[in-house]
Protein backbone atom coordinates (compact mmCIF):
# COMPACT_ATOMS: atom_id res chain seq x y z
CA UNK A 1 0.00 0.00 0.00
CA UNK A 2 1.11 3.64 -0.69
CA UNK A 3 2.11 6.09 2.18
CA UNK A 4 -0.39 8.58 2.16
CA UNK A 5 -0.27 11.53 5.15
CA UNK A 6 -3.90 12.42 6.41
CA UNK A 7 -2.55 15.93 7.25
CA UNK A 8 -1.64 16.73 3.74
CA UNK A 9 -4.26 17.93 0.55
CA UNK A 10 -3.34 16.06 -2.67
CA UNK A 11 -3.70 16.92 -6.32
CA UNK A 12 -4.97 14.67 -8.96
CA UNK A 13 -1.66 15.13 -10.74
CA UNK A 14 -0.16 13.50 -7.67
CA UNK A 15 1.53 16.52 -5.97
CA UNK A 16 1.06 16.93 -2.25
CA UNK A 17 0.61 20.49 -0.14
CA UNK A 18 1.45 21.00 3.38
CA UNK A 19 0.05 23.75 4.73
CA UNK A 20 2.86 25.48 7.27
CA UNK A 21 2.52 28.02 10.14
CA UNK A 22 3.83 30.66 8.76
CA UNK A 23 1.19 30.25 5.90
CA UNK A 24 3.22 29.15 3.43
CA UNK A 25 2.72 25.71 1.45
CA UNK A 26 5.17 22.88 0.98
CA UNK A 27 4.89 21.26 -2.39
CA UNK A 28 5.91 17.51 -3.21
CA UNK A 29 5.24 14.15 -4.90
CA UNK A 30 3.76 11.72 -3.47
CA UNK A 31 4.99 8.38 -2.60
CA UNK A 32 2.98 6.96 -4.93
CA UNK A 33 4.39 8.91 -7.63
CA UNK A 34 7.96 8.14 -6.87
CA UNK A 35 7.16 4.89 -6.61
CA UNK A 36 5.31 4.59 -10.26
CA UNK A 37 8.42 7.01 -12.01
CA UNK A 38 10.96 5.06 -10.21
CA UNK A 39 14.56 6.31 -9.32
CA UNK A 40 14.80 9.70 -9.53
CA UNK A 41 18.43 10.90 -11.76
CA UNK A 42 17.17 14.81 -11.71
CA UNK A 43 14.78 17.64 -10.41
CA UNK A 44 14.62 20.75 -12.63
CA UNK A 45 12.55 23.15 -9.71
CA UNK A 46 11.29 26.46 -10.46
CA UNK A 47 13.15 29.89 -10.03
CA UNK A 48 12.67 31.64 -6.66
CA UNK A 49 10.25 34.88 -6.88
CA UNK A 50 8.61 33.37 -9.97
CA UNK A 51 5.04 33.51 -9.96
CA UNK A 52 2.75 29.96 -10.94
CA UNK A 53 -0.80 29.39 -11.53
CA UNK A 54 -2.61 26.80 -10.33
CA UNK A 55 -2.20 23.52 -12.48
CA UNK A 56 0.63 25.55 -14.41
CA UNK A 57 3.79 22.59 -15.28
CA UNK A 58 6.48 24.39 -12.76
CA UNK A 59 9.05 21.46 -12.21
CA UNK A 60 10.18 18.41 -13.64
CA UNK A 61 10.86 15.15 -12.11
CA UNK A 62 13.48 12.92 -14.23
CA UNK A 63 13.48 9.25 -12.94
CA UNK A 64 16.16 6.87 -14.75
CA UNK A 65 12.79 5.56 -16.43
CA UNK A 66 10.90 9.14 -18.37
CA UNK A 67 10.53 13.06 -17.56
CA UNK A 68 6.86 13.62 -15.92
CA UNK A 69 5.84 17.40 -15.19
CA UNK A 70 4.75 18.86 -11.76
CA UNK A 71 2.32 20.65 -11.71
CA UNK A 72 1.29 23.52 -8.79
CA UNK A 73 -1.58 22.72 -7.23
CA UNK A 74 -2.42 25.59 -5.83
CA UNK A 75 -1.11 29.64 -7.50
CA UNK A 76 1.49 31.51 -5.65
CA UNK A 77 4.91 32.92 -5.70
CA UNK A 78 7.65 30.39 -5.44
CA UNK A 79 9.15 31.49 -1.63
CA UNK A 80 11.87 28.78 -1.38
CA UNK A 81 12.87 25.51 -3.43
CA UNK A 82 14.60 22.37 -1.88
CA UNK A 83 18.50 22.91 -3.55
CA UNK A 84 19.63 19.70 -1.99
CA UNK A 85 18.13 17.44 -4.43
CA UNK A 86 20.77 18.59 -7.13
CA UNK A 87 22.89 16.33 -5.20
CA UNK A 88 20.48 13.56 -3.90
CA UNK A 89 17.45 12.98 -6.37
CA UNK A 90 16.67 9.81 -5.17
CA UNK A 91 15.08 11.89 -1.64
CA UNK A 92 11.99 11.88 -3.59
CA UNK A 93 11.93 8.08 -3.67
CA UNK A 94 13.33 7.70 -0.18
CA UNK A 95 11.43 10.52 1.58
CA UNK A 96 8.76 11.78 -0.79
CA UNK A 97 7.16 13.50 2.49
CA UNK A 98 10.54 15.08 4.27
CA UNK A 99 13.48 15.77 2.33
CA UNK A 100 11.96 14.84 -0.91
CA UNK A 101 10.04 18.25 -1.12
CA UNK A 102 10.27 20.37 -4.24
CA UNK A 103 9.36 24.11 -3.60
CA UNK A 104 7.77 25.97 -1.34
CA UNK A 105 4.70 28.66 -2.18
CA UNK A 106 3.31 31.50 -0.66
CA UNK A 107 -0.28 30.50 -1.58
CA UNK A 108 -2.50 33.39 -3.91
CA UNK A 109 -5.40 32.76 -2.19
CA UNK A 110 -5.45 29.79 0.87
CA UNK A 111 -8.58 29.27 0.46
CA UNK A 112 -7.83 27.26 -3.20
CA UNK A 113 -6.20 24.07 -0.67
CA UNK A 114 -9.88 23.43 -0.01
CA UNK A 115 -10.23 22.58 -3.77
CA UNK A 116 -7.20 19.50 -3.33
CA UNK A 117 -8.27 15.81 -1.68
CA UNK A 118 -8.07 15.23 1.50
CA UNK A 119 -6.16 11.69 2.33
CA UNK A 120 -8.84 9.77 2.54
CA UNK A 121 -10.02 11.22 -0.55
CA UNK A 122 -6.22 10.80 -2.81
CA UNK A 123 -6.41 6.74 -1.46
CA UNK A 124 -10.39 6.20 -3.05
CA UNK A 125 -8.50 8.38 -6.33
CA UNK A 126 -5.39 6.37 -6.41
CA UNK A 127 -7.84 2.64 -5.98
CA UNK A 128 -10.01 3.88 -8.62
CA UNK A 129 -7.29 4.76 -10.99
CA UNK A 130 -5.52 1.67 -10.56
CA UNK A 131 -8.35 -0.12 -12.46
CA UNK B 1 -3.16 -11.35 -24.85
CA UNK B 2 0.17 -11.03 -22.86
CA UNK B 3 2.40 -14.21 -22.55
CA UNK B 4 4.28 -14.81 -19.61
CA UNK B 5 7.56 -16.51 -19.43
CA UNK B 6 8.03 -19.78 -17.07
CA UNK B 7 9.53 -17.09 -14.41
CA UNK B 8 6.41 -15.40 -14.07
CA UNK B 9 5.73 -16.59 -10.60
CA UNK B 10 9.14 -15.99 -9.92
CA UNK B 11 8.99 -12.05 -10.53
CA UNK B 12 5.57 -11.36 -8.31
CA UNK B 13 7.20 -13.23 -5.39
CA UNK B 14 10.25 -11.12 -6.02
CA UNK B 15 8.73 -8.07 -5.73
CA UNK B 16 8.94 -7.61 -9.92
CA UNK B 17 6.94 -4.40 -11.46
CA UNK B 18 5.65 -5.77 -14.32
CA UNK B 19 5.29 -3.97 -17.82
CA UNK B 20 3.92 -5.07 -21.42
CA UNK B 21 7.57 -5.77 -23.43
CA UNK B 22 6.69 -6.87 -26.80
CA UNK B 23 3.81 -8.50 -26.04
CA UNK B 24 5.33 -9.45 -22.77
CA UNK B 25 4.38 -9.57 -19.15
CA UNK B 26 8.08 -9.00 -17.68
CA UNK B 27 9.32 -7.29 -14.85
CA UNK B 28 11.13 -3.86 -15.39
CA UNK B 29 12.33 -3.36 -11.96
CA UNK B 30 12.06 -5.55 -8.29
CA UNK B 31 12.15 -2.16 -7.02
CA UNK B 32 15.38 0.37 -7.63
CA UNK B 33 16.55 -0.37 -11.66
CA UNK B 34 19.54 1.65 -10.24
CA UNK B 35 20.72 -0.56 -7.63
CA UNK B 36 20.34 -3.41 -10.12
CA UNK B 37 22.33 -1.80 -12.27
CA UNK B 38 25.13 -1.25 -9.89
CA UNK B 39 24.63 -4.54 -8.49
CA UNK B 40 25.46 -6.03 -11.93
CA UNK B 41 28.53 -3.93 -12.50
CA UNK B 42 29.97 -4.73 -9.06
CA UNK B 43 28.88 -7.95 -8.22
CA UNK B 44 26.16 -10.93 -10.06
CA UNK B 45 22.38 -10.48 -11.57
CA UNK B 46 20.43 -11.98 -13.06
CA UNK B 47 17.47 -11.11 -16.13
CA UNK B 48 14.95 -13.70 -17.04
CA UNK B 49 15.32 -13.38 -20.90
CA UNK B 50 12.93 -16.62 -21.83
CA UNK B 51 10.63 -14.13 -24.05
CA UNK B 52 13.34 -14.40 -26.95
CA UNK B 53 13.67 -16.78 -29.29
CA UNK B 54 15.70 -19.93 -29.80
CA UNK B 55 15.78 -20.99 -33.48
CA UNK B 56 17.17 -24.39 -33.85
CA UNK B 57 18.64 -24.60 -37.96
CA UNK B 58 19.50 -28.17 -39.14
CA UNK B 59 20.29 -29.67 -42.06
CA UNK B 60 23.41 -30.40 -44.00
CA UNK B 61 23.58 -26.87 -46.31
CA UNK B 62 23.05 -25.42 -42.76
CA UNK B 63 26.10 -23.29 -42.94
CA UNK B 64 25.42 -22.65 -46.53
CA UNK B 65 22.05 -20.94 -46.09
CA UNK B 66 23.48 -18.90 -43.17
CA UNK B 67 26.19 -17.74 -45.47
CA UNK B 68 23.71 -15.82 -47.53
CA UNK B 69 21.27 -15.40 -44.98
CA UNK B 70 23.36 -13.02 -42.81
CA UNK B 71 25.78 -10.20 -43.11
CA UNK B 72 27.93 -11.41 -41.16
CA UNK B 73 30.18 -14.62 -42.10
CA UNK B 74 29.58 -17.88 -40.05
CA UNK B 75 32.43 -18.62 -41.91
CA UNK B 76 34.06 -17.23 -39.10
CA UNK B 77 32.73 -19.53 -37.02
CA UNK B 78 35.26 -23.01 -37.05
CA UNK B 79 34.83 -24.24 -33.38
CA UNK B 80 31.66 -26.09 -32.07
CA UNK B 81 29.93 -23.87 -29.50
CA UNK B 82 31.40 -20.57 -30.87
CA UNK B 83 29.03 -17.38 -31.06
CA UNK B 84 28.66 -14.49 -33.75
CA UNK B 85 27.40 -11.75 -33.37
CA UNK B 86 25.10 -10.36 -37.26
CA UNK B 87 22.58 -8.66 -38.48
CA UNK B 88 19.85 -10.03 -40.83
CA UNK B 89 19.03 -7.87 -43.52
CA UNK B 90 16.41 -7.65 -46.18
CA UNK B 91 17.37 -6.88 -49.81
CA UNK B 92 17.61 -2.94 -49.32
CA UNK B 93 20.38 -3.66 -46.47
CA UNK B 94 17.90 -2.56 -43.71
CA UNK B 95 18.29 -4.67 -40.70
CA UNK B 96 15.36 -7.26 -40.11
CA UNK B 97 16.89 -7.96 -36.84
CA UNK B 98 20.45 -8.50 -34.87
CA UNK B 99 21.34 -12.05 -33.60
CA UNK B 100 23.61 -14.63 -32.29
CA UNK B 101 24.01 -17.12 -33.73
CA UNK B 102 26.13 -20.53 -32.59
CA UNK B 103 27.85 -23.13 -34.19
CA UNK B 104 27.09 -26.30 -32.81
CA UNK B 105 28.11 -28.51 -36.02
CA UNK B 106 28.05 -28.46 -39.75
CA UNK B 107 24.18 -29.51 -39.78
CA UNK B 108 22.92 -27.70 -36.57
CA UNK B 109 23.23 -24.52 -35.89
CA UNK B 110 21.37 -21.98 -32.94
CA UNK B 111 20.24 -18.83 -33.40
CA UNK B 112 18.63 -16.55 -30.69
CA UNK B 113 16.60 -13.93 -32.09
CA UNK B 114 14.81 -10.68 -30.31
CA UNK B 115 11.11 -11.50 -28.84
CA UNK B 116 9.61 -8.43 -30.70
CA UNK B 117 10.66 -9.49 -34.26
CA UNK B 118 9.91 -13.05 -33.84
CA UNK B 119 7.23 -13.23 -36.29
CA UNK B 120 8.87 -11.48 -38.99
CA UNK B 121 12.17 -13.28 -38.76
CA UNK B 122 10.24 -16.70 -38.76
CA UNK B 123 8.63 -15.98 -41.70
CA UNK B 124 11.93 -14.69 -43.03
CA UNK B 125 13.47 -17.69 -42.34
CA UNK B 126 10.87 -19.99 -43.33
CA UNK B 127 10.77 -18.37 -46.74
CA UNK B 128 14.29 -18.49 -47.47
CA UNK B 129 14.99 -21.86 -45.46
CA UNK B 130 13.37 -24.41 -47.84
CA UNK B 131 16.09 -23.19 -51.12
CA UNK B 132 18.69 -24.78 -48.62
CA UNK B 133 16.75 -27.55 -47.11
CA UNK B 134 17.28 -26.33 -43.67
CA UNK B 135 14.68 -26.40 -40.97
CA UNK B 136 13.42 -24.06 -38.74
CA UNK B 137 12.28 -24.75 -35.78
CA UNK B 138 11.68 -22.69 -33.36
CA UNK B 139 11.89 -23.70 -29.32
CA UNK B 140 9.45 -22.21 -27.37
CA UNK B 141 9.87 -24.56 -24.37
CA UNK B 142 13.50 -23.73 -23.23
CA UNK B 143 13.32 -20.84 -21.16
CA UNK B 144 16.64 -18.39 -21.05
CA UNK B 145 18.48 -16.92 -18.22
CA UNK B 146 21.34 -14.24 -18.03
CA UNK B 147 23.78 -14.46 -15.06
CA UNK B 148 25.90 -11.27 -15.53
CA UNK B 149 28.25 -9.30 -13.34
CA UNK B 150 31.65 -9.88 -11.70
CA UNK B 151 31.08 -12.34 -10.19
CA UNK B 152 27.93 -14.20 -12.13
CA UNK B 153 30.58 -16.82 -13.29
CA UNK B 154 31.62 -17.58 -9.33
CA UNK B 155 28.23 -18.09 -8.28
CA UNK B 156 26.33 -19.75 -11.18
CA UNK B 157 29.09 -22.31 -11.78
CA UNK B 158 28.48 -24.40 -8.31
CA UNK B 159 25.32 -24.74 -9.73
CA UNK B 160 25.71 -26.43 -12.85
CA UNK B 161 25.39 -30.32 -13.28
CA UNK B 162 28.94 -31.89 -12.21
CA UNK B 163 29.11 -33.09 -15.84
CA UNK B 164 29.13 -29.47 -17.26
CA UNK B 165 30.69 -27.61 -14.56
CA UNK B 166 34.75 -28.36 -16.12
CA UNK B 167 33.57 -27.26 -19.45
CA UNK B 168 31.67 -24.07 -18.87
CA UNK B 169 34.42 -22.69 -16.10
CA UNK B 170 36.79 -23.12 -19.06
CA UNK B 171 34.56 -21.50 -21.77
CA UNK B 172 36.23 -18.79 -23.53
CA UNK B 173 33.93 -15.32 -24.36
CA UNK B 174 31.56 -15.89 -26.98
CA UNK B 175 31.76 -19.80 -26.73
CA UNK B 176 28.54 -22.05 -25.65
CA UNK B 177 28.38 -26.02 -24.27
CA UNK B 178 25.47 -28.41 -24.05
CA UNK B 179 24.37 -30.25 -21.20
CA UNK B 180 21.56 -32.60 -22.38
CA UNK B 181 18.80 -30.08 -22.95
CA UNK B 182 20.74 -26.91 -21.24
CA UNK B 183 22.95 -24.98 -23.19
CA UNK B 184 25.52 -22.65 -21.63
CA UNK B 185 26.97 -19.73 -23.21
CA UNK B 186 29.71 -16.85 -22.07
CA UNK B 187 27.69 -14.14 -23.76
CA UNK B 188 25.65 -11.29 -22.67
CA UNK B 189 24.35 -7.83 -23.18
CA UNK B 190 25.66 -5.59 -20.14
CA UNK B 191 29.41 -5.40 -20.70
CA UNK B 192 30.52 -7.59 -17.79
CA UNK B 193 31.37 -11.45 -17.68
CA UNK B 194 29.08 -14.06 -17.37
CA UNK B 195 26.41 -16.58 -18.84
CA UNK B 196 23.48 -17.13 -20.82
CA UNK B 197 21.97 -19.97 -19.99
CA UNK B 198 19.23 -21.94 -21.85
CA UNK B 199 17.22 -24.73 -20.35
CA UNK B 200 14.11 -26.06 -20.37
CA UNK B 201 10.83 -24.39 -19.05
CA UNK B 202 9.99 -26.70 -16.32
CA UNK B 203 13.65 -26.35 -14.62
CA UNK B 204 13.74 -22.66 -14.80
CA UNK B 205 12.18 -21.79 -11.45
CA UNK B 206 13.77 -23.78 -9.50
CA UNK B 207 17.83 -22.63 -10.91
CA UNK B 208 16.02 -19.15 -10.78
CA UNK B 209 15.64 -20.01 -6.74
CA UNK B 210 19.04 -21.57 -6.54
CA UNK B 211 20.72 -18.58 -8.09
CA UNK B 212 18.54 -16.30 -5.53
CA UNK B 213 19.99 -18.36 -2.70
CA UNK B 214 23.63 -18.29 -3.61
CA UNK B 215 23.17 -14.46 -3.88
CA UNK B 216 22.59 -13.79 -7.64
CA UNK B 217 20.01 -10.53 -7.43
CA UNK B 218 16.73 -10.63 -9.78
CA UNK B 219 17.38 -7.42 -12.40
CA UNK B 220 14.57 -6.09 -14.68
CA UNK B 221 14.62 -4.92 -18.06
CA UNK B 222 14.75 -1.39 -16.94
CA UNK B 223 18.64 -2.05 -16.02
CA UNK B 224 19.39 -4.41 -19.01
CA UNK B 225 18.67 -1.31 -21.26
CA UNK B 226 20.82 0.94 -18.89
CA UNK B 227 23.21 -1.89 -18.78
CA UNK B 228 23.97 -2.21 -22.55
CA UNK B 229 23.54 1.19 -23.63
CA UNK B 230 26.56 2.56 -21.22
CA UNK B 231 28.19 -1.14 -22.98
CA UNK B 232 27.73 0.64 -26.39
CA UNK B 233 25.17 -1.79 -27.62
CA UNK B 234 22.47 -1.27 -29.40
CA UNK B 235 18.86 -2.38 -29.73
CA UNK B 236 16.73 -3.42 -32.49
CA UNK B 237 13.56 -1.10 -32.77
CA UNK B 238 15.46 1.87 -31.66
CA UNK B 239 18.94 2.29 -32.50
CA UNK B 240 18.23 0.41 -36.00
CA UNK B 241 15.53 -1.23 -38.08
CA UNK B 242 14.32 -2.15 -41.46
CA UNK B 243 14.62 1.46 -42.87
CA UNK B 244 18.79 1.68 -41.39
CA UNK B 245 21.63 -0.33 -42.58
CA UNK B 246 24.21 -1.38 -40.19
CA UNK B 247 26.65 1.11 -41.93
CA UNK B 248 24.11 3.52 -40.42
CA UNK B 249 24.12 2.12 -37.37
CA UNK B 250 27.55 1.88 -36.10
CA UNK B 251 27.51 -1.78 -37.16
CA UNK B 252 29.44 -1.87 -40.15
CA UNK B 253 32.39 -4.19 -37.97
CA UNK B 254 29.78 -6.89 -38.18
CA UNK B 255 29.30 -6.93 -41.96
CA UNK B 256 31.39 -9.55 -43.46
CA UNK B 257 32.61 -7.73 -47.46
CA UNK B 258 35.45 -10.42 -47.44
CA UNK B 259 35.73 -13.13 -49.32
CA UNK B 260 33.95 -10.45 -52.20
CA UNK B 261 32.70 -13.50 -53.69
CA UNK B 262 29.83 -14.32 -50.66
CA UNK B 263 26.83 -13.16 -51.95
CA UNK B 264 24.14 -12.41 -48.42
CA UNK B 265 20.88 -10.86 -48.65
CA UNK B 266 21.49 -7.14 -49.12
CA UNK B 267 24.60 -7.09 -50.20
CA UNK B 268 23.93 -5.27 -53.35
CA UNK B 269 22.38 -2.56 -51.43
CA UNK B 270 24.64 -2.18 -48.94
CA UNK B 271 27.80 -1.98 -51.52
CA UNK B 272 25.74 0.84 -53.10
CA UNK B 273 25.74 2.73 -50.27
CA UNK B 274 29.14 2.13 -49.55
CA UNK B 275 30.38 3.28 -52.81
CA UNK B 276 27.91 6.52 -52.64
CA UNK B 277 28.82 7.26 -49.07
CA UNK B 278 26.76 7.28 -46.17
CA UNK B 279 24.80 10.36 -44.53
CA UNK B 280 24.60 9.98 -41.14
CA UNK B 281 25.84 7.77 -38.91
CA UNK B 282 25.67 6.78 -35.00
CA UNK B 283 27.40 8.00 -32.46
CA UNK B 284 27.89 8.63 -28.70
CA UNK B 285 26.82 11.30 -26.96
CA UNK B 286 27.97 12.86 -23.43
CA UNK B 287 25.53 15.57 -22.20
CA UNK B 288 27.54 18.28 -20.41
CA UNK B 289 24.87 20.56 -18.88
CA UNK B 290 22.85 19.11 -16.34
CA UNK B 291 19.38 16.57 -17.72
CA UNK B 292 18.70 13.58 -18.92
CA UNK B 293 18.77 12.23 -22.78
CA UNK B 294 15.80 10.75 -23.98
CA UNK B 295 15.18 8.51 -26.83
CA UNK B 296 13.68 10.95 -29.89
CA UNK B 297 15.06 14.35 -28.71
CA UNK B 298 16.34 16.46 -31.60
CA UNK B 299 20.00 16.86 -31.75
CA UNK B 300 21.22 20.39 -33.35
CA UNK B 301 24.65 19.76 -35.43
CA UNK B 302 26.90 22.72 -37.21
CA UNK B 303 25.62 20.53 -40.58
CA UNK B 304 22.56 21.18 -42.69
CA UNK B 305 20.62 18.27 -41.11
CA UNK B 306 19.52 17.76 -37.49
CA UNK B 307 20.35 14.25 -35.83
CA UNK B 308 18.02 12.15 -33.33
CA UNK B 309 18.87 10.33 -30.55
CA UNK B 310 17.71 6.72 -30.59
CA UNK B 311 18.93 5.44 -27.19
CA UNK B 312 19.06 7.34 -24.26
CA UNK B 313 19.59 7.31 -20.71
CA UNK B 314 20.63 8.60 -17.57
CA UNK B 315 24.21 6.46 -16.75
CA UNK B 316 24.23 5.09 -13.44
CA UNK B 317 27.83 4.49 -13.58
CA UNK B 318 28.59 7.34 -15.27
CA UNK B 319 26.37 9.55 -13.06
CA UNK B 320 25.71 11.50 -16.42
CA UNK B 321 23.56 11.36 -19.06
CA UNK B 322 24.41 9.15 -22.20
CA UNK B 323 22.77 8.60 -25.48
CA UNK B 324 23.51 6.88 -29.18
CA UNK B 325 22.10 9.78 -31.68
CA UNK B 326 21.71 9.23 -35.87
CA UNK B 327 23.32 12.36 -37.03
CA UNK B 328 24.85 13.60 -40.45
CA UNK B 329 28.41 12.23 -41.14
CA UNK B 330 29.59 15.79 -40.93
CA UNK B 331 28.70 16.35 -37.30
CA UNK B 332 32.43 16.90 -35.41
CA UNK B 333 33.22 16.62 -31.68
CA UNK B 334 30.11 18.44 -30.09
CA UNK B 335 26.73 19.07 -30.87
CA UNK B 336 23.81 20.27 -28.96
CA UNK B 337 20.38 18.35 -27.74
CA UNK B 338 16.87 19.94 -27.95
CA UNK B 339 15.88 18.69 -24.05
CA UNK B 340 12.41 20.07 -23.30
CA UNK B 341 12.51 23.05 -25.20
CA UNK B 342 16.24 23.78 -24.35
CA UNK B 343 19.45 23.75 -26.22
CA UNK B 344 22.20 21.85 -23.66
CA UNK B 345 25.35 21.56 -24.69
CA UNK B 346 27.33 17.68 -26.00
CA UNK B 347 30.10 15.45 -26.35
CA UNK B 348 30.15 13.39 -29.07
CA UNK B 349 31.84 10.27 -27.81
CA UNK B 350 33.18 6.76 -29.29
CA UNK B 351 31.16 4.20 -27.73
CA UNK B 352 31.45 1.20 -25.22
CA UNK B 353 31.10 4.05 -22.47
CA UNK B 354 31.84 1.54 -19.80
CA UNK B 355 33.05 -1.97 -19.78
CA UNK B 356 33.78 -4.74 -16.98
CA UNK B 357 32.78 -1.71 -14.49
CA UNK B 358 35.06 0.59 -15.64
CA UNK B 359 34.75 4.13 -17.69
CA UNK B 360 35.88 3.96 -21.48
CA UNK B 361 35.16 7.67 -21.91
CA UNK B 362 36.54 11.18 -20.14
CA UNK B 363 34.59 12.58 -18.14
Amino acid sequence: MSNVPVELKYAKTHEWARSNDDGSVTIGISDNAQDQLGDMVFIELPEVGQSVSAAEACAVVESVKAASDVYAPIAGEVLEVNDGLADSPESVNSDAYGEGWLFRLQPADAGELAGLMDGDAYETFLASEAH
Amino acid sequence: MTNRTPLYEEHVADGGKLVDFAGWEMPINYGSQIDEHNNVRNDAGMFDVSHMTVVDLTGERTREFLRYLLANNVDRLKDSGKALYSCMLNEDGGVIDDLIVYFLSDDFFRMVVNAGTREKDIAWLEKQAPAFGVSVTERPELAMIAVQGPNARDKALPLLSDAVRPAAAGLKPFFGVFDGDWFIARTGYTGEDGFEIVLPADAAAAFWQQLRAAGVRPTGLGARDTLRLEAGMNLYGSDMDESISPLEAALGWTVAWEPAERDFIGRTALERQREAGTTQKLVGLLLVDKGVLRNHQKVVTDGEADGEITSGSFSPTLQRAIAFARVPKSTGDTCQVDVRGKLLNARVVKPPFVRNGEAQIEL
